[in-house]
């Protein structure tokens, strides 16, 4: 094209126009560039990191399924109401220490995440759900509080807003399995740290009850307000007694990965 | 401004191309290391925790 130019025109371009189309060329590539880098921070952001998040938690969860594999008891039978007693409370382990999985039916029957001490960036960016390290730990009276992504780096807690009243959703610990039900959600300003309130929304109220309460951002793809879904404990088990019928596949299939 | 990395390079053209692919692909680490971290910063996508908007 320059060729071209010049011989339509017949002159030399000037020193002032050689340096003025190298500028443009170089500021049209650098905008190129930058566009590029932001498209592939895009593709980062939205798929890269659950890439990278479930692969750490498959991971973990294979570990913790090691760890705690030889004292799993043969499956409950279905419908089996035996008393456990008080659930069994372990102490709460250290900052980013694996508590236990999670098992929500509802969220699909392979669903399977980790519950990690902590709420701080990396802990919810790549171990799996955080658990408010301030809060009760599973099945103790008050109110056990944990935090999960709805997007991006695994985005453990992306279908929250699809849980029914009456969902069962499974915590195992190396002490046993703690099987809470859901019961509403709310939708609060990120401020709202009484959600996280032994009696959640009810500060300076004595809990009798186990509440297990979820907070992950909301709208789906913002972060203006918070999407709480709260489950109380309904029963629980210990390792030797197997887990509960409904996940002992789920469980199985950890298990086996191990 | 690629153009002019690419004549620059050494080697014959098969290495260059080798070159800049290379190139390519340490500008891509950096980036998905350091940059993208970064820039998540200023994206609203990881906010789930309660009473601490400022932590992701």
């Amino acid at each position: 094209m320059v060729l071209q130019e010049k011989a339509r025109t017949g002159t030399v371009p000037g020193p002032g126009v050689v340096i003025l189309r190298l500028t443009v060329q170089v500021l049209g590539e650098l905008l190129i560039t930058a566009g590029i880098i932001l498209l592939l921070f895009v593709g980062w952001q939205l798929w890269w990191t659950t890439v990278e998040s479930d692969a750490r938690q498959s991971a973990i969860i294979k570990e913790f399924a090691q760890e705690v594999g030889g004292s799993t008891g043969s499956p409950s039978a279905p419908g089996a109401a035996v008393d456990y007693g008080a659930p069994v409370v372990s102490a709460a382990p250290g900052h980013a220490e694996t508590i236990g999985i999670m098992y929500i039916p509802r969220f699909g029957a392979n669903y399977t995440r980790p519950i990690v001490q902590g709420t701080t960036g990396d802990v919810l960016d790549t171990l799996g759900l955080g658990h408010y390290s301030n809060t009760a730990m599973p099945g103790a009276v008050g109110n056990f509080a944990v935090a999960g992504h709805r997007q991006t780096h695994g985005a453990v807690l992306d279908n929250i807003h699809t849980l029914v009243p009456g969902d069962k959703i499974y915590v195992q610990t190396k002490d046993g399995y703690y099987v809470y039900v859901f019961r509403n959600n709310q939708i609060v300003l990120p401020s709202r740290t009484d959600v996280l309130e032994p009696v959640p929304t009810r500060p300076g109220a004595t809990p009798t009850e186990s509440f297990l309460t979820m907070t992950s951002c909301n709208p789906r793809f913002g972060s203006q307000e918070r999407i709480i879904a709260y489950a109380l404990l309904e029963t629980w088990q210990p390792a030797s007694a197997g887990p509960p019928a409904e996940i002992a596949a789920q469980v199985a299939a950890v298990i086996g990965e191990g | 401004m690629y153009g002019w990395i690419f004549r620059h390079l050494p080697g014959p053209l098969w290495l260059r191309i080798v070159t800049s692919v290379l190139l390519v692909f340490a500008a891509l680490v950096l980036m998905v290391q350091f940059l993208f971290p970064w820039m998540s910063t200023f994206t609203q996508f990881t906010d789930s925790t309660i009473g601490s908007a400022t932590q992701p």
